[in-house]
C-alpha cells in the first residue's frame, strides 16, 4: 500500500473527531489554567480576571524551588528504578512461552486496574510495624523485633514504583518481542556470555526505546500526589500535593494553576533535554 | 371540538405529556413542591443520608413544607456556586449549611440574605456562638450542627488517658502522633496559643502568630502523620500503628463503641469546637419558609434528635435539651471549648497556609 500526501480538504476528515476532542478535552481546559495562573487571587472571596505575575513571582522562592527538586528527583529515580527491572524483565518474558506471557501480561494488567488509593493503602499495611513484613522476618528469626518502615522516603518510591511498573513493562515489551533474536545468536556465536550478548547487543539496540520508557515513567510520576501523602513524611511531598492543596483547599486557584503550568514548563523542557542529548548521541 | 383535533398536537406530543403527568403522580413532592418548597443544600455523603432519614420527612409532616435536599460538596466550592448563581439571580439552594470560613467569605459579598430572629422563636435557645452575624449586627446564619476535634488516643498503649493538649509536645510522644495537615482544619495554632499563651487572642497580632509557630514547630517530631485523610489515621490508631493525635470526637466514640481500643478525651484546655450554619442565599424568593426551617431546626428536641442519630453536638444550650449525661458526654463536653479563629482564615489565609505548609515541610 502506498500512503499518499492528503490532497483535498477531506482527506483531513479522519482527524477532524480526534482533534476536536483534543481542542476540547485539552487544549481548552489548558488554555483556561493558563489565563487563571495570571488572575488576582481574593483572598476573602475567590479570583477575578486580571493580568499580573504575582502568582508566578510567589512561587520562585527558595521553598518551592527544594519542593519542586524533590520532586523532580523522585520521578526520575522511579523512571530509572522501572526501567532496571522492567528492562531484564521484559526481556525474560518475551523468550517464554506464548502461555505463561499471557499469563504474566494479565497479572500485570490487572495491577493497572487498582488505584491509587488501593495501593497506597496496601503498601501502609505491608510496611506497618502492627501487620507488616518485618512481623515475617520477626518470625523467620532474621530480626528480633517488628519495626515500622513508613513514612519514609523508601516507602514512597517502593510505591511509586509498583504502581509504575506496568506501564513500563507494556511500553517495552512491543520493542523487546521485536528485536530480531538473530542479533543475540550471533554474539553468542561469536563467544559472548549470555550477559555481555544482553548488555552489548540488547541494550544499545533498544536505545531508543529505553530512552522513551524512561521519559513516560517520569511524567506519570510527577503526577503523582496520592502516594508521597499515604507513604511518605511532609518533606517527601511532592509539588502535585501542594497543588491540590492550593486548589481544593485552599481556593486559591491562580497560585495552584500558576504552580502546575511551572510544572508543565520544567517537565517539557527536561524531555526536550533528553531529546536532544539522544539526538547528539546518536550523530557522534 | 373538530378545531381542537385539527391543532396539530402529535401523538408523540400526547404521549410525552402522559408521560410527565404519570412521573409527576409517581414523585409527590413535585407536586407539593408547587405550593410550598425549600431546597436545602446539606454535605453530601453521609450528613446528606441522615438528615433525609432522620430530619427532612418528619419536617415535611410538622410543617407542609417539601424538603428537596441538594448534596453540597465541602470546601468551598459550594460556595462559588452559591455566589455565581446569586450574581445570576439563581438559587441552587434556598438554605445552605456552610462552614464558618465560608460564612464569612459569603458576609463580603453580601451573599446571605439577613434572618429575621423575630420569626425565629427558638433561636433563643441557642448558644451566642452560633448565631452568625454581619459586623453591623444583621444575622447571617443560625448554627446548624457542631461537632468535636479532641485528643484522641490508643487505649493499649497510654493506659492513662491524657488529661492536656501539653500531651503532643511531651518527648515522651516522639514519633507518635497523627494531627490534620492544614492549618485551616487542624486549628493547632489555637490549640497552641489556648495551652501556652492564655487563649486565642494571643493570636490577634503577626507576633503572636510568630509565637504560636515556633511553640507549634517543637511538636513537629513528635509527629508521624499529617493526614488529610481520615480513614488514614483511623486506622493507624485502632492498630497502635499511630497511638495518638487529633480527631473526631463523635467518630472515635463510635470505634470504641465497637470494641476498638481507642479513647476521646477533652483535654482541660477544651476539644476543639468547629461547626456549619444555616445560611440563605439572597437569590432565593422562598425567605418564609427558610424562617420556618431554621426555627424547626433550632428547636431543643431536633437538636438531641441530631445529637442521637447524626453525632452531632447541640447548638442550643444543654438544659433545654433532654439529652442523658451519657448521650451528651457522647457528642459534647462541658469543659469550654477552643473555638477556632475563623477570621484569621478570611484575612491572612495565604500568609497562615505559607507558613504552616513551610513548617511542616520544610
Amino acid at each position: 500500500m502506498r500512503r499518499e500526501k492528503p490532497q483535498k480538504l477531506l482527506d483531513y476528515a479522519p482527524i477532524v473527531f480526534p482533534a476536536a476532542m483534543l481542542i476540547v478535552f485539552f487544549v481548552i481546559p489548558f488554555a483556561t489554567m493558563i489565563a487563571v495562573s495570571f488572575f488576582q487571587r481574593e483572598q476573602a472571596g475567590f479570583y477575578t480576571p486580571a493580568f499580573q505575575f504575582a502568582n508566578y513571582e510567589r512561587f520562585l522562592s527558595l521553598f518551592f524551588a527544594n519542593v519542586l527538586g524533590f520532586s523532580l528527583m523522585l520521578a526520575i529515580a522511579v523512571a530509572i528504578c522501572c526501567v532496571l527491572l522492567a528492562l531484564p524483565f521484559t526481556y525474560l518474558l518475551a523468550r517464554m512461552s506464548r502461555k505463561a506471557q499471557i499469563v504474566w501480561l494479565v497479572a500485570l494488567l490487572s495491577v493497572l486496574s487498582l488505584s491509587e488509593v488501593i495501593i497506597g493503602f496496601a503498601w501502609s499495611t505491608l510496611l506497618s510495624r502492627t501487620a507488616g513484613i518485618t512481623n515475617l522476618l520477626v518470625a523467620a528469626g532474621i530480626m528480633t523485633e517488628a519495626k515500622a518502615l513508613l513514612p519514609s522516603f523508601g516507602a514512597v518510591l517502593t510505591g511509586m514504583v509498583y504502581q509504575a511498573f506496568p506501564y513500563t513493562v507494556l511500553v517495552l515489551y512491543p520493542a523487546i518481542v521485536r528485536l530480531d533474536p538473530t542479533l543475540t545468536e550471533a554474539a553468542r556465536t561469536l563467544g559472548a556470555s549470555p550477559l555481555k550478548a544482553f548488555f552489548t547487543v540488547v541494550v544499545p539496540a533498544l536505545r531508543n526505546t529505553i530512552t522513551a520508557t524512561l521519559i513516560m515513567v517520569f511524567i506519570f510520576a510527577l503526577g503523582s500526589y496520592l502516594l508521597p501523602q499515604l507513604l511518605g513524611r511532609p518533606q517527601h511531598w511532592t509539588l502535585s500535593v501542594l497543588i491540590t492543596d492550593q486548589a481544593i483547599y485552599q481556593s486559591n486557584m491562580p497560585f495552584a494553576a500558576a504552580m502546575a503550568v511551572f510544572l508543565v514548563l520544567v517537565t517539557l523542557g527536561l524531555v526536550a533535554l533528553t531529546v536532544i542529548a539522544g539526538r547528539k548521541g546518536e550523530a557522534a | 371540538m373538530t378545531d381542537i383535533l385539527k391543532s396539530g398536537v402529535s401523538r408523540r406530543a400526547v404521549l410525552g405529556a402522559g408521560l410527565a403527568g404519570v412521573s409527576m403522580l409517581a414523585m409527590p413532592s413535585i407536586l407539593r413542591a408547587q405550593d410550598k418548597s425549600l431546597k436545602v443544600g446539606v454535605y453530601g455523603g453521609y450528613f446528606k443520608d441522615s438528615f433525609d432519614k432522620n430530619i427532612f420527612p418528619e419536617f415535611t409532616k410538622a410543617t407542609g413544607i417539601a424538603v428537596e435536599s441538594v448534596a453540597e460538596p465541602t470546601g468551598e466550592a459550594w460556595l462559588v456556586q452559591l455566589e455565581q448563581a446569586a450574581k445570576a439571580g439563581q438559587a441552587p439552594a434556598d438554605v445552605s449549611m456552610m462552614s464558618q470560613v465560608a460564612m464569612l467569605k459569603g458576609q463580603a459579598t453580601e451573599l446571605w440574605a439577613p434572618l429575621d430572629t423575630a420569626k425565629i422563636k427558638n433561636a433563643s435557645n441557642l448558644l451566642d456562638r452560633f448565631v452568625n452575624k454581619y459586623p453591623d449586627g444583621r444575622i447571617a446564619g443560625i448554627g446548624a450542627v457542631s461537632w468535636y476535634i479532641t485528643l484522641v488516643t490508643n487505649t493499649d498503649v497510654y493506659k492513662e488517658a491524657p488529661t492536656s493538649w501539653e500531651a503532643l509536645w511531651d518527648p515522651a510522644n516522639a514519633d507518635k502522633l497523627g494531627l490534620l495537615a492544614l492549618v485551616s482544619n487542624s486549628f493547632l495554632l489555637e490549640v497552641t496559643a489556648k495551652t501556652y499563651f492564655g487563649g486565642t487572642n494571643a493570636l490577634d497580632t503577626d507576633e503572636g502568630l510568630e509565637k504560636a509557630f515556633a511553640k507549634l514547630a517543637e511538636v513537629k517530631p513528635n509527629v508521624r502523620l499529617w493526614y488529610r485523610d481520615e480513614a488514614q489515621f483511623e486506622q493507624s490508631l485502632k492498630s497502635g500503628e499511630i497511638p495518638m493525635g487529633q480527631y473526631y470526637h463523635d467518630v472515635t466514640g463510635l470505634a470504641a463503641a465497637d470494641g476498638n481500643p481507642v479513647r476521646s478525651t477533652f483535654p482541660k484546655e477544651g476539644g476543639i469546637q468547629d461547626s456549619g450554619c444555616w445560611a440563605l442565599s439572597r437569590a432565593s424568593e422562598k425567605v418564609e419558609e427558610a424562617h420556618v426551617f431554621i426555627d424547626y431546626m433550632s428547636q431543643p428536641s431536633i437538636q438531641a434528635i441530631l445529637s442521637r442519630k447524626v453525632g452531632t453536638a447541640p447548638t442550643v444550650k444543654r438544659e433545654v435539651t433532654d439529652l442523658t449525661d451519657a448521650e451528651f458526654a457522647a457528642v459534647s463536653s462541658d469543659i469550654e471549648p477552643i473555638i477556632p479563629r475563623y477570621d484569621l482564615y478570611q484575612t491572612k489565609s495565604d500568609w497562615l497556609n505559607q507558613k504552616w505548609t513551610e513548617l511542616i515541610v520544610g
